[in-house]
């Protein structure tokens, strides 16, 4: 238990994906103007990222790793296909289920999904936990911690710029300059979160 | 333009794209595979060479490396392990296993690695035929994340050659300056243990008082970097200890003072 | 100005990739620590996107639209992983540090935009021109942030000594802050501003203004 809630805290304030790796930039910055969206879209990044990462950690695990097909076999030069395919399809699949069994979800959610699909964050998450070699169950946890630390960053960037918006920012500074420098000033909150251990 | 929507041509399409982009994949992962292999096999003794001073200008790596015996070692009892295979060995594997590693409590686990495995490989160089240098693998969490290194200890076995990091996720320019050659420099000729066997080495706050009797166990710390520093001191207290490759240490020594 | 020129040119000043249309940020913040991972990250973006822009564009009259997407992903993919298996086999050490961020490329936006932006309209020559563009576009902004951290972060240029540092003797006393990742942001937010007052026409609309007329600035937010 204690190492799942190490494998989450990590996740979502160490190694923050949105923060400290900066995945998932272009969204983060298109859609950070409001609250209300920004909140959607965090969402839809926790549900899309706890099922992606688990997901392909089973691919990996069962098709692609060396000798696991058949001794001998070592498929991990498609993976970045693999992946892809399978966060695009399971979008998909996500937006019709939604759309048939929850319309009240679908209606709050649907217009994020189809942006996600080509969301940096998404497949950054998956390569990470192929990259540390995470077992299933801890894949889940970290899914769940990364999309966390996501919509973390994002809901807090909105709030931060939908106050801006009454600053006398200088001319050439305003959207997307201030922006990023507060980005920037954000990674510095989140750089005292190093040396936490659990 | 509208005959592309047909279901044939879009299948026609899709099937044919599949087949170009596969085996242009297929083509150059098996033709530079071989590369690759080498490539990985190379990093890592060059990182082993240059842990132990070996690494000289001019000279190919895989031919330095040829007077390197990595072993496989049983960590539990100290004793040489021929059973495993060593291209079968890995770290990684090993150490989650709960078949091949052990559960740390707290009060052993000053590296912060949660599990250790029970088998890992050593390096030993000989040079002509006299043992000339051990290299063990060491780990453990630093600021951000784990620390991996080696460090090379003379035959004597208490006296440091060179400690070296190869994977680590410090922060840059403070506790990233475990890379840098001058600190790294500090460490040759450091003395691990006392007399009494009491492991010594630490890394201090601020720099070592060249006078003082401990001299000869401290290193300078890193400025800005105390949780790195302590890391490093924590690691190497870990895997010079009764857990980590003190019992090995232990029946080298007695071979030593046997043989002679 | 030729069509041809403008591909070229236009996404490097005018029509910056990563300054105005804020895309392929994501990995052009992670890699500029030093200025050779960050040629080397350039190169194989620009490779992919001229690759891809150049091989949809010849394929794109037989590309049904229902699966044009999965088409061009498909080949995105395809050209990344090629790169990646290259500098696998070449280029070892940089592989290991730029780690997933080539395979990144695949979901960097610049790609997939220019794809289906330019490419699927324009014939291959004019495509592959676009791509190159839009590729340099990103590395000089890259490179700019590059040279700015290692230069003050590490008193080096292309890993070569500049200032000597005081942890080697020297009189440099590094400020480390520029090697953080954090400081992309302020580079990039600085760089944009200095683009903006130079290009004034991309400068953005405020979205509210100190206005006399209260009921005005209310309308103004909530359109």
């Amino acid at each position: 238990m204690e190492a799942y809630l190490s494998i989450f805290i990590k996740a979502v304030f160490i190694e923050n994906i949105a923060i400290n790796f900066f995945l998932g930039m272009c969204t983060f910055l298109a859609i950070s103007k409001k609250i209300q969206p920004a909140i959607g879209l965090g969402i839809a990044v926790i549900v899309v990222l706890g099922l992606a990462v688990p997901i392909n950690n089973l691919i990996f695990n069962f098709f692609l790793k060396a000798d696991a097909l058949f001794p001998g076999s070592d498929l991990h030069f498609v993976g970045l296909i693999c992946y892809i395919g399978i966060i695009a399809a399971l979008v998909q699949i996500l937006e019709m289920f939604l759309d048939r069994y929850i319309p009240a979800l679908y209606n709050a959610l649907g217009v994020f999904l189809p942006l996600i699909t080509v969301n940096c964050a998404i497949l950054g998450g998956v390569l990470f936990s192929i990259e540390r070699n995470l077992e299933f169950s801890e894949s889940i946890v970290y899914g769940l911690g990364a999309g966390t630390g996501w919509a973390l960053a994002i809901v807090a960037l909105a709030g931060i710029t939908e106050r801006l918006k009454y600053a006398d920012i200088p001319e050439g500074l305003q959207g997307l300059g201030i922006t990023f420098i507060t980005v920037g000033l954000m990674c510095f909150g989140f750089l005292s979160f190093g040396g936490i251990s659990l | 333009m509208n005959n592309n929507d047909t279901i044939k041509k879009t299948l026609i399409v899709a099937i044919s794209l599949c087949l170009v982009c596969s085996a242009l994949i297929s083509f150059s992962a098996v033709e530079l595979r071989d590369l690759q292999e080498a490539n990985k096999t190379l990093d890592k003794q060059s990182k082993i060479l240059s842990a132990a001073g070996l690494l000289t200008e001019g000279t190919e790596i895989s031919e330095l490396f040829e007077s390197i015996e990595p072993r496989i070692v049983n960590l539990e009892t100290g004793e040489f392990d021929s059973a495993i295979d060593l291209d079968q060995y890995e770290e990684s594997s090993f150490s989650r296993d709960p078949n091949t590693s052990i559960e740390l409590s707290s009060n052993q686990d000053i590296a912060l690695l949660k599990r250790r495995e029970n088998f890992q490989t050593v390096y030993l160089h000989y040079n002509s035929q006299a043992l000339n240098a051990i290299i063990l693998p060491v780990r453990g969490y630093g600021l951000w994340g784990t620390m991996k290194g080696y460090l090379a200890l003379e035959p004597d076995l208490k006296t440091i050659i060179g400690l070296e990091f190869f994977d680590h996720k410090e922060t840059p320019g403070l506790g990233g300056e475990i890379d840098n050659p001058k600190w790294k420099e500090i460490w040759k000729g450091k003395e691990v243990f006392s007399d009494s066997g009491d492991i010594l080495i630490s890394v201090i706050k601020g720099s070592v008082d060249k006078s003082s009797d401990e001299a000869k166990y401290q290193v300078d710390g890193l400025s800005g970097a105390t949780i790195t520093s302590n890391g490093v001191t924590n690691l190497l207290s870990f895997w010079l200890g009764d857990m980590g490759y003190g019992p090995l240490l232990e029946q080298l020594q007695d071979k030593e003072t046997k043989g002679v | 100005m030729s069509k041809a020129k403008e591909a070229l040119l236009n996404p490097i000043f005018n029509d910056n990739p990563i300054a105005l249309q804020i895309l392929g940020i994501c990995s052009a913040l992670a890699v500029t620590g030093n200025l050779y991972i960050t040629l080397i990250m350039c190169v194989a973006l620009t490779t992919v996107v001229t690759l891809s822009n150049l091989s949809v564009s010849l394929i794109r009259n037989h590309i049904p639209t229902n699966i044009r997407i999965i088409v061009q992903i498909s080949i995105i993919a395809t050209l990344v992983m090629l790169v990646d298996e290259v500098l696998q086999a070449f280029d070892y050490e940089s592989s290991k540090t730029l780690s997933v961020f080539v395979g990144l490329i695949v979901t960097n936006c610049i790609v997939m935009g220019r794809a289906e932006a330019f490419a699927m309209k324009n014939g291959p020559l004019l495509s592959a021109i676009d791509g190159f563009g839009n590729g340099l576009g990103y590395s000089v902004i890259l490179i700019v942030i590059a040279i700015i951290r290692e230069f003050i972060g590490a008193g080096t240029f292309y890993g070569i000594e500049i200032m000597p540092l005081t942890t080697n003797g020297g009189w440099y006393m590094a400020n480390n802050f520029f090697l953080t990742p954090a400081s992309s942001f302020f580079i990039i937010g600085f760089t944009i501003w200095a683009l903006r007052q130079w290009k004034t026409d991309q400068l953005e609309e405020p979205e509210f203004k100190i206005s006399k007329n209260s009921l005005e600035a209310e309308k103004r937010i909530t359109s």
